[in-house]
């Protein structure tokens, strides 16, 4: 028996079918709304490829069931940037190349965000990476991905109080 | 993962009575359950989904001095709740010690406590477990075994009890609320976790049904905030298991140990306390001497449950520096940074 949920994703409220419960978030965005940029790496938890936001913390798509998610607010790598202007989190990934490959780039990044959300690491490098122990990295771009998350910090303003999604036009001229 | 039932709970009354069917399972986060459940090492026919109940969510400062944790407050939560990590700033460093900053977001606290072993042979349906198939015998004995118990064990089942957040807990006497279809109840967190013996398909004392509400900290547990840590040793930096860790916790007064707390993670299928090493700590000046005396206790009943003899000598020295540490004082900085051997920090830099 298919059931109805109600989710907001990249900002826009959709009412979504679910045929069964074992569905899980990760397999709604990939296979029932086409947004691949979370990434079906481990699908259990281990790699953190398939990180998104929801109600603006960052979690494991690949580790919730989506029918459990009825009413909540997702966040995924495609609903970051505006038009063609990068979320700094991007942008900075881009300048400190904080990848090779890219499989595991929409999860580092959707991490990084939800990093500086919390607002818990401050400047400190060796806080950032344990903070983002949860994305591996097979190409081993650590170093770069710390420099990128350093930079896109520094760049952003702090909003612990605002959990909801955050345009990418509220950092606008943020960004160094 | 086999087809299930999905059942939206709205009180605790109705999720208990649909719990309360054979084959049923409590869904909070689901970070623990829905691994396991894709593995096939668990295999409910019906989830019932606890996470929309009302008031289970709340961290509350009663009047008596206690603290009730909401069983489903999430993990990330907890550990930031400065007041928190102020009071109970091990409890603060356990919770962060664990999993990743993802998982800590989603993992609820009731759910820590309800997690299952992370013994690859439970979680492996192609060997032979007498925690997953009663009777079927035990495929840990005499095949991979750094990593399993030192304490408490059988010849039935070696495996551990993965949590870190229970073991400050234990040592600070935390109990939990539990709503069942006999009413409510509460018991020690110490009792919660059974010992395997002979039937470690039995995990804890919750029944069918038994549904955890709250876990509660009782009114003394603040007065160790000034000397308390959590120490984990691990196989890398970060989000690994613990290998084995310690939470000290030293009510000190004139420049002697009051009152000691000593429990353990790592080493057995429960978290735990070191009462006679609590013991041996009163009253002493909290030197060295002290702290061998108390690691020496905490380990006598210790035997290797294969190629993991290293543990036994490694928790030693973990109680000590653990209680070197809480003597010194709790660090400014909380929640502290978790430790590690590799961490270039001088903060983090103490295991």
């Amino acid at each position: 028996m298919s059931v109805d949920i109600v989710l907001t994703v990249n900002g826009t409220r959709r009412t979504i079918p679910i045929p069964d419960p074992r569905i899980t978030l990760l397999d709604l965005l990939r296979e029932g709304l086409h947004l691949t940029g979370a990434k079906k790496g481990c699908d259990r938890g281990q790699c953190g490829a398939c990180t998104v936001l929801v109600d603006g913390r960052r979690i494991n798509a690949c580790l919730a069931l989506a029918i459990s998610l009825d009413g909540a607010e997702v966040l995924t790598i495609e609903g970051l940037a505006e038009g063609d202007r990068l979320h700094p989190v991007q942008a900075a990934f881009i300048a400190h190349d904080g990848f090779q490959c890219g499989f595991c780039t929409p999860g580092q990044i959707m991490s990084a965000v939800g990093l500086i959300r919390e607002a818990q690491a401050g400047q400190d490098p060796e806080r950032i990476r344990e903070a983002m122990s949860g994305n591996l990295c097979r190409c081993g771009a650590y170093a770069g991905i710390t420099e990128a998350v350093l930079e896109a910090q520094a760049a952003m303003s702090p909003q612990p109080a605002d959990m909801s999604p955050q345009p990418a036009d509220q950092s606008q001229g943020e960004a160094a | 993962m086999i087809p299930f039932e999905y059942v939206r709970a709205t009180d605790v009354a109705g999720a208990v009575a649909a719990g309360a069917a054979p084959g049923a399972a409590y869904l909070a986060s689901g970070t623990n359950l829905l691994d396991l459940m894709k593995g096939g090492a668990v295999r409910p026919t019906r989830l019932v989904d606890i996470t929309r109940l009302p008031g289970l969510a709340a961290v509350e400062r009663r009047e008596d001095g206690s603290l009730r944790i909401g069983a489903l407050v999430r993990n990330s939560d907890l550990a930031h709740d400065p007041a928190f990590a102020r009071a109970y700033p091990a409890v603060a460093e356990a919770l962060l010690s664990g999993a990743s900053a993802q998982l800590r977001n989603a993992a609820t606290a009731a759910g820590n406590v309800m997690q299952r072993t992370r013994c690859p042979y439970f979680t492996d349906t192609g060997s032979a477990c007498n925690k997953r198939r009663p009777g079927s015998g035990c495929d840990a004995r005499g095949g991979e075994t750094r990593l399993h118990a030192i304490l408490g064990w059988s010849e039935a089942c070696i495996a551990t009890h993965p949590s870190d957040f229970c073991v400050p807990l234990v040592a600070l006497d935390a109990e939990v609320e539990i709503a069942g279809p006999a009413g409510t109840r509460t018991v020690p967190l110490d009792s919660v976790h059974r010992l395997p013996g002979d039937a470690p398909e039995r995990e804890t004392v919750l029944e069918p049904g038994e549904l955890m509400t709250a876990l509660v900290l009782p009114p003394e547990a603040a007065a160790f905030a000034g000397h308390s840590r959590y120490l984990k040793v691990r196989d890398r930096t970060s989000y690994a298991f613990a290998v084995v860790s310690a939470a000290a916790a030293l009510r000190c007064e004139n420049g002697r140990i009051a009152e000691a707390r000593l429990a353990l993670g790592g080493v057995a299928l429960k978290p735990w306390r070191a009462r006679e090493a609590e013991r041996l700590l009163a009253h002493r000046a909290p030197d060295e001497a002290a702290f061998r005396a108390a690691a020496e206790a905490a380990l006598a009943g210790a035997k290797p449950s294969g190629d993991n003899a290293f543990k036994i000598e490694l928790a030693r020295r973990l109680v000590v520096r653990a209680l070197s540490h809480a003597a010194s004082g709790t660090p400014e900085r909380l929640p502290a940074l978790p430790g590690s051997v590799f961490a270039p920090a001088p903060e983090a830099a103490h295991v």
